[in-house]
């Protein structure tokens, strides 16, 4: 589908701080996800630098969206410990995760389906705004500002990527392209300092493959956030990725840039062998 | 289907109305309702009722300013129970314990059966905040549960409950319940008839409606109905879901307390059984009916069911009974809806799902859930004009990856 031609050349834009002088954002030590007898995710080690995007790749059932989700707090690992920003967030709820700066979209689509676009970046912000029940009843001045504050801050977020037009629509009826968007908008909404996008350009055609690609760029280098991303296009990990990790039955078999991983006789066996890349 | 790229500027007008009209208009609805909801009682005050008489019977009448009422203290329950099942989407079919609860609250802190008179107003936040207390203990460790397992949860509930106030015979009375309940007073204006009940009832419909309708459109409101959307979802945008479905079961069940403290100040009595699991579902109807997640629906909902089922069925019974009786059809003579009141209920709610499921006064939200067609012409319509921005990067025949 991809041909080698057409595909962008890695990110240079971190040419002056090399990657190991960044100081890390989120560290993942010895993480092991066990389900009953199924071993997911098996003691993987994992770093993320501020501001850099990461990629996580692998076969399906590598265990990539087990460990997104040991991140985001839906599953509590078996073992292991996980640092972010320097606090130990393992284990912890993830509404508190979402609080502390990290945000994420999922690999199906799950926006809010009967409420508005608006509404969805709106929900976004939740865990940045404070109006209780009593203020929220009574409208006090400082729930009202919270309230113009956030609602002005989802229309320039939706007018940054060009859906200020179709805000009042209802998630479900927006086209694909826009409601994979959405939910990038939705989760950047929380001001989050990593984001985990699990599968951001499934589905999508070449042509929307490649504007998604410029806009994750673009997001990076104006919110200077982490960024890690679960994808199987390899036009999109190998455009993007300053650094890629690669699991294989849940267990961490290579790590690098991508001419490193490019080159690894383990994951050519693993994963690229099977023809995914030319 | 697809568009890489979004036209901008074209499509900010007619078809995506912006919601200051909505609410002016909707303000302007609530006036002139509120005033119409004033005037109920006039002919009552003007001693004017034999106008309104209708053939053979008086339609409008005392009894029916008490009908009018306790359809008040039916509207509270059904517009707690909408925040509960409406907004935050927790089927709750015990309902009907919390209504008991501040029933009973009232009852005993408020009657001559313990000696403790405290007064109507105070006693009208307590047992809202007594029946929230309970509303929470019961949710905090049933909201972990989702979907079936919840409404079989909150059935089990609302049976253990009236269970409870008929066995707490020193507590509760018993099975002969609570007489002598005290009527309210406003400084020294006894409530003591009809219509000043149903002004009382007036004036706290009024205020739920004020504070379910500021809440809707608050932080709150959003992630009641993010967590109905997507609860997993909802979690991964720092909604705090346990919390606020706490809160969307303690609401609810305080407004519940609410109800119930008008409705035994009213009655002046408080019966044990009442508050069955036939109450919980009646109540579930109102808010279904009328339209699941709008506060007009359900409160719509709430006054034509009580309305039917104690003022115009017993008008229609009468005139079947009477055209029966002139046309010598022993059947229609004997025929008595009352009887066969959840048979109607039944076929009313079965016709419902069948030909309008989002009730009489839908949310938008329900109607475009529930009819995507609509939605998907507006869909179309949308689609027309082919971007501009960009041309020449777009080709059509790419389009349409894989969903």
């Amino acid at each position: 589908m991809s041909s080698p031609s057409a595909s962008p050349g890695p990110s240079t834009t971190a040419g002056a701080t090399a990657l190991a002088d960044r100081p890390a954002l989120l560290v993942a030590e010895g993480i092991t996800m066990r389900f009953g007898g199924l071993v997911a995710v098996n003691s993987v080690d994992f770093t993320i630098p501020q501001g850099t995007i990461v990629s996580l790749i692998g076969p399906n059932g590598a265990g990539k969206t087990t460990f997104f989700n040991t991140i985001t707090g839906i599953y509590k690992p078996t073992s292991g410990r996980m640092t972010f920003d320097g606090r130990e967030i393992t284990g912890t709820d993830p509404s508190r995760i979402t609080s502390l700066g990290i945000a994420r979209t999922f690999q199906n689509i799950r926006l809010f389906a009967n409420m508005t676009a608006l509404e969805n970046v709106l929900v976004g912000q939740h865990s940045r705004m404070r109006a209780g029940l009593i203020g929220s009843v009574l409208r006090t001045a400082p729930v009202r500002r919270e309230e113009a504050l956030a609602q002005e801050k989802a229309r320039q977020l939706l007018d940054e990527v060009g859906m200020s037009g179709v805000m009042d629509e209802t998630a479900k009826n927006l086209p694909y392209g826009d409601q994979r968007r959405l939910e990038i908008v939705r989760a950047l909404a929380s001001d989050p300092k990593l984001l985990l996008l699990d599968e951001p350009t499934a589905g999508m055609n070449p042509n929307e493959t490649a504007d998604l690609i410029s806009f994750i760029r673009l997001i990076r280098d104006q919110r200077q956030l982490a960024i890690l991303l679960i994808e199987h296009d390899m036009k999109v990990v190998m455009g993007l990725s300053e650094r890629i990790t690669v699991l294989d039955y849940g267990t961490k078999i290579a790590e690098g840039n991508p001419a490193e991983v490019r080159a690894n006789p383990r994951v050519i066996e693993a994963y690229l062998g099977s023809g995914a890349v030319s | 289907m697809q568009q890489t790229m979004r036209p901008k500027a074209p499509f900010s007008g007619s078809l995506f109305p912006q919601a200051r009209p909505a609410s002016r208009r909707s303000l302007i609805t609530a006036f002139v309702l509120g005033v119409l909801l004033l005037l109920v009682p006039a002919p009552e005050l003007l001693a004017v009722n034999h106008i309104l008489e209708l053939p053979g019977r008086a339609f409008y009448g005392q009894a029916n300013i008490n009908a009018a009422a306790d359809a008040g203290a039916f509207v509270l329950l059904a517009l707690g129970l909408n925040i509960v099942v409406g907004y935050a989407g927790l089927l709750d079919l015990g309902y009907a314990a919390f209504f008991a609860i501040g029933t009973y609250s009232y009852a005993i802190l408020a009657s001559s059966f313990h000696g403790i008179h405290i007064p109507f107003w105070i006693m009208l936040i307590l047992s809202a905040l007594i029946t929230a207390g309970f509303g929470v203990a019961f949710g905090a460790p049933t909201l972990r549960l989702r979907g079936d397992y919840l409404a079989i949860v909150t059935l089990g509930f609302g049976e253990i409950v009236p269970t409870f106030l008929v066995n707490l015979d020193n507590l509760t009375g018993g099975a002969n319940g609570i007489a002598g309940v005290d009527q309210p007073l406003i400084g020294s204006f006894a409530v003591n008839n009809n219509i000043s009940f149903y002004y009382l009832v007036l004036v706290l419909a009024g205020f739920v409606v004020f504070v379910i309708n500021r809440l809707r459109d608050s932080r709150l409101g959003r992630a009641w109905m993010a967590i109905r959307e997507d609860e997993l979802a909802a979690a991964s945008m720092g909604i705090n879901t346990t919390l606020t479905k706490l809160l969307a079961f303690g609401l609810g069940a305080g407004f519940a307390g609410f109800a119930g403290t008008f409705y035994a100040a009213h009655l002046g009595f408080a019966d044990p059984n009442q508050f069955n699991f036939s109450q919980s579902v009646l109540i579930l109807c109102m808010v279904i009916l009328g339209g699941m997640g709008n506060l007009w629906g359900a409160m719509l909902g709430a006054i034509l069911i009580y309305l039917l089922q104690t003022v115009f069925l017993i008008q229609i019974n009468n005139w079947i009974n009477d055209l029966g009786r002139s046309t010598h059809f022993d059947f229609l003579t004997t025929l008595d809806l009352r009887t066969n009141l959840f048979f109607i209920y039944g076929i009313t709610l079965v016709l419902f799902m069948l030909f309008r499921p989002e009730g009489l006064l839908p949310s938008n939200r329900r109607r475009a859930e529930l009819h995507p067609e609509t939605a998907a012409i507006s869909e179309a319509e949308r689609q027309e004009p082919y971007d501009t921005r960009e041309a020449g990067q777009a080709d059509p025949n790419t389009k349409g990856g894989s969903q």
